[in-house]
C-alpha cells in the first residue's frame, strides 16, 4: 500500500496551501514535514531532494515532485479532478491560472513595503472587482451549472473557492455582488471532505502574521 | 479541415514566444495578429475575447484560450509532446514550468529601468548556470538518452532549447560547463521543424528592443 503523500514546506500557506486544499478536497490523507530553519532547507537541498532547490516539494508515488503547477496537475489527474477531455482541461487550466494570478497578488501583499501597501491593496480590490470575480461569475452564469467546467467538481472549483476565502479575509465587501460565486463557495464548502478541512484543527493553515513572515525571511533568506 | 491556430499578441517575444516555439516544433502552421494600438487591444477586451482582459490569446479548435500555461499545456497534449503516461507528464511539467519561470524573468526584465534591467538579466543568467542548467545536464547524463523524458521528444526539450538560446544571447559562454547541453542544443536544433523555425524569416521574434517596450507600455498603459 502506498504511503501517504508527504509535503515539505514551512508552517504557512504560501505556495503549498493550494496543494493542501486539493489533496484534502480529494479526500487524500497527507503528512507534512515542516521546514523550521534555513538548516532544514539546506539539508533538503544537499540531499538532492529539490530539483530546482525550491519548495514546495511533495513526495508521492515514489517521486519527489516540485513546481506547484506540476504537483497540482498530477494530483488532479490522479484523483479525477481534471475534466473529461483536453478541452475541459484547457478551460480548467485557464481558470486556474486566473485564480493563481489574483492569489499571487494577495499572497505577496504582506511582503510589500509599508508605503506601497495601500496602493497594492487598492489594485487587488480593483482587479478582483473588475476583472477576476466577474469573469468567474460570468462563467457560472453562462451555463448555470453547479461547477465551473463540465458540470463536475474539478480543481478549478477548489482553487477558486480557496481564493474566495482569501478575498473575503481581505475585504468581505468584495464578494457582495457575485451571488453565483457565493453559491459555489457554499456548495464546495459543504462537500464532506472540504467541510472537514475547514474545521479547526485540520491541516489548513491560518493567515501568516508578522511572526510567520519573519520566520520565512530567516529560512529563505530574503 | 481545421483552421490554423491564430495568435494575438504584440510583435515581439514576451509571453507568446514559448507558444510560437511549441507550435513550430510540432510542425503546426499558425497565423498571427499583432497588437499595435490601444484601440485594437480595447476592442478585444470589449468583444469579450480575453477572459481576464489579457493576452496572449490563441484561437484554436473553436476555443479562445488565454493564460500562457493553459495554452502550452493544451498544445503539448494535442501534439503528443506531453509524455505517454502521468509520471512522464509530471516530469515534463516540472522541467518545462521551471524553464518557463526563467524565460519570464528575461521577458519581464525588458520593462525595468536600465540598472534594474541589467541586474535582472544577470540574475537570470546566474540562475540558468547554477540552478537550471546543472539539473538538465545531470538528467541527460544519468539516462544517456537524447531527450529529457521518456526517450522521446517533448515540450520539455523545446522549452529547454528556447532557454539555452535565450541565455546564450545574454552570455555566449553560458553552456561552457555543460557538454551534454551543448550536444542537446545541436541535436534539437537540427530537428527539421526546429531548424526551419531557426531560419531567418520564420515567425520567431527578435529580442525586445526599446520600440517594442514602448509599444507594449502604450497599449497596456503602464
Amino acid at each position: 500500500m502506498a504511503g501517504k503523500p508527504k509535503l515539505h514546506y514551512f508552517d504557512a500557506r504560501g505556495r503549498m496551501e493550494a496543494i493542501r486544499w486539493l489533496l484534502a478536497a480529494a479526500g487524500v490523507e497527507f503528512e507534512e514535514k515542516l521546514i523550521e530553519s534555513s538548516e532544514d532547507l539546506d539539508k533538503l537541498r544537499y540531499d538532492g531532494s529539490l530539483v530546482f532547490q525550491q519548495v514546495p516539494m511533495v513526495e508521492i508515488d515514489g517521486m519527489k515532485l516540485v513546481q506547484t503547477r506540476a504537483i497540482l496537475n498530477y494530483i488532479a489527474t490522479k484523483y479525477d479532478l481534471y475534466g473529461k477531455d483536453m478541452k475541459e482541461r484547457a478551460l480548467i487550466d485557464m481558470y486556474t491560472e486566473g485564480v493563481a494570478d489574483l492569489g499571487e497578488m494577495i499572497m505577496l501583499l504582506p511582503l510589500c513595503p509599508p508605503d506601497q501597501k495601500n496602493t497594492k491593496l487598492t489594485l487587488i480590490q480593483d482587479r478582483a472587482t473588475n476583472c477576476y470575480l466577474p469573469a468567474f461569475e460570468n462563467v457560472l452564469k453562462s451555463h448555470r451549472q453547479d461547477y465551473l467546467v463540465g458540470n463536475k467538481l474539478s480543481k478549478a472549483d477548489i482553487h477558486l473557492v480557496e481564493l474566495l476565502y482569501y478575498v473575503e479575509e481581505l475585504d468581505p465587501s468584495l464578494l457582495a455582488n457575485f451571488p453565483l460565486l457565493k453559491g459555489l463557495k457554499t456548495r464546495v464548502s459543504n462537500l464532506p471532505a472540504v467541510k472537514k478541512f475547514l474545521q479547526p484543527g485540520s491541516q489548513r493553515k491560518l493567515p501568516g502574521g508578522e511572526k510567520s513572515l519573519e520566520r520565512a525571511r530567516k529560512i529563505f533568506k530574503f | 479541415m481545421a483552421a490554423k491556430p491564430k495568435l494575438w499578441y504584440f510583435h515581439g517575444r514576451g509571453r507568446m514566444e514559448s507558444i510560437r516555439w511549441l507550435l513550430a516544433a510540432a510542425g503546426v502552421e499558425f497565423e498571427e495578429e499583432f497588437l499595435e494600438t490601444r484601440e485594437q487591444y480595447e476592442k478585444l477586451q470589449k468583444d469579450g475575447r480575453l477572459l481576464f482582459g489579457q493576452v496572449p490569446l490563441v484561437e484554436i479548435d473553436g476555443m479562445e484560450l488565454t493564460q500562457t500555461r493553459a495554452i502550452l499545456s493544451y498544445l503539448a497534449a494535442k501534439y503528443n509532446l506531453h509524455g505517454k503516461d502521468l509520471k512522464e507528464t509530471v516530469r515534463i511539467d516540472m522541467y518545462a514550468d521551471g524553464t518557463l519561470d526563467l524565460m519570464l524573468m528575461v521577458a519581464l526584465a525588458a520593462f525595468k529601468p536600465p540598472e534594474e534591467k541589467e541586474e535582472s538579466l544577470a540574475l537570470a543568467v546566474k540562475k540558468a548556470k547554477t540552478r537550471y542548467f546543472p539539473v538538465f545536464e545531470k538528467i541527460l547524463k544519468d539516462h544517456g538518452e537524447d531527450f529529457l523524458v521518456g526517450n522521446k521528444f517533448s515540450w520539455a526539450d523545446i522549452q529547454l532549447l528556447e532557454a539555452i538560446l535565450t541565455m546564450e544571447e545574454l552570455d555566449a559562454s553560458v553552456l561552457s560547463d555543460f557538454p551534454l547541453l551543448k550536444e542537446f542544443k545541436t541535436r534539437i536544433s537540427n530537428i527539421p521543424t526546429i531548424k526551419k523555425f531557426l531560419q531567418p524569416g520564420s515567425q520567431r521574434k527578435p529580442p525586445p528592443d526599446s520600440h517594442y517596450v514602448e509599444v507594449v507600455r502604450n497599449i497596456l498603459q503602464f
